[in-house]
């Protein structure tokens, strides 16, 4: 019953992430192409976007770190990763080369399918086959590698 | 600046926030939509939670459409090869440096963490170079 218990809290952060990805027009790329065009008619409000979200996720961590265990899992899964290698920095900047071309991250691209547009569902496809190819050539750091 | 909307991208941000205050108080998880989807494969115990989170951030915009007198107007520009090129990368990018906009920069910032903030620099400075030469170079 758990199980059902996590995908309703998880349903319910999933709309309320992409109702917010709607109202702050995020699931739009020409607004993210706005705020990343710097040199030209800058639209900062990508910028207030994050601002607000770092802001209640801090009191949000806050509080949570406050509490003894969250409610339906035994403990807080902080990521603990604290190495900067090369590959955070190229994976980074892989990202931000595919993000600057269309100015889709993988949240308002996946809540952008709500929209039934073609070039959506296309991007979303590739951005699968990215993930997929990744699990595929890159072994995770720690785990052996399973021969052929 | 006359695009600027200040106050619906606060209000939409501290959604976002207060998503990412529900994943964790409710299942202990980091609110990383790549990390989400890119570990749908990886347990199958997590696939619900994770399959759930998708859904409701697809049905989140329908409802507001539903609800909306005048729904946005949304424009994706590129090619087809651009377009896919972009999810490739991005689906790459973001499973080997783990993270994205959200993961990196909203909950690892959050957390002052120093991977999440090279990353975060990292990717907005090649997205930005990016869009430069697109719009101002080529």
């Amino acid at each position: 019953m758990t199980d059902i218990k996590a995908a309703l809290i998880a349903l319910l952060a999933g709309l309320v992430f992409g109702v917010g990805l709607y109202i702050s027009q995020m699931v739009n790329p020409a607004k993210v192409l706005g705020f990343l065009d710097v040199a030209g008619n800058w639209d900062p409000s990508l910028a207030v976007v994050m601002g607000g979200a770092l802001a209640v996720t801090a009191l949000g961590n806050a509080f949570a770190r406050a509490q003894p265990a969250p409610l339906l899992a035994t403990s807080f899964q902080w990521p603990t990763s604290r190495q900067i290698d090369a590959r955070l920095v190229g994976g980074a900047a892989l990202f931000g080369i595919g993000w600057g071309l269309v100015g889709f991250c993988p949240g308002p691209a996946l809540a952008g399918l709500s929209l039934g547009l073609w070039p959506v569902a296309q991007f979303v496809a590739a951005m699968f086959i990215g993930m997929a190819a990744h699990a595929y050539l890159v072994p995770t750091p720690g785990t052996p590698v399973q021969p052929a | 600046m006359e695009n600027f909307t200040p106050w619906s991208a606060l209000a939409g941000g501290a959604l976002l926030g207060l998503s990412a205050l529900i994943l964790m108080l409710g299942l202990g998880r980091v609110a990383g939509i790549a990390g989400i989807v890119g570990g749908l494969r990886a347990d199958r115990q997590e696939l619900p939670w994770r399959g759930a989170f998708m859904v409701g951030l697809v049905l989140g915009p329908m409802l507001c459409i539903a609800g909306s007198a005048a729904p946005l107007e949304i424009t994706v520009s590129g090619n087809l090869p651009m377009i896919v090129s972009g999810g490739l990368l991005v689906g790459f990018g973001t499973r080997l440096g783990s993270g994205c906009t959200s993961g990196h920069g909203v909950c690892g910032i959050a957390r002052l963490s120093p991977r999440s903030l090279v990353a975060t620099a990292v990717f907005m400075l090649a997205a930005g170079v990016v869009v430069f030469i697109i719009r101002h170079v080529a």
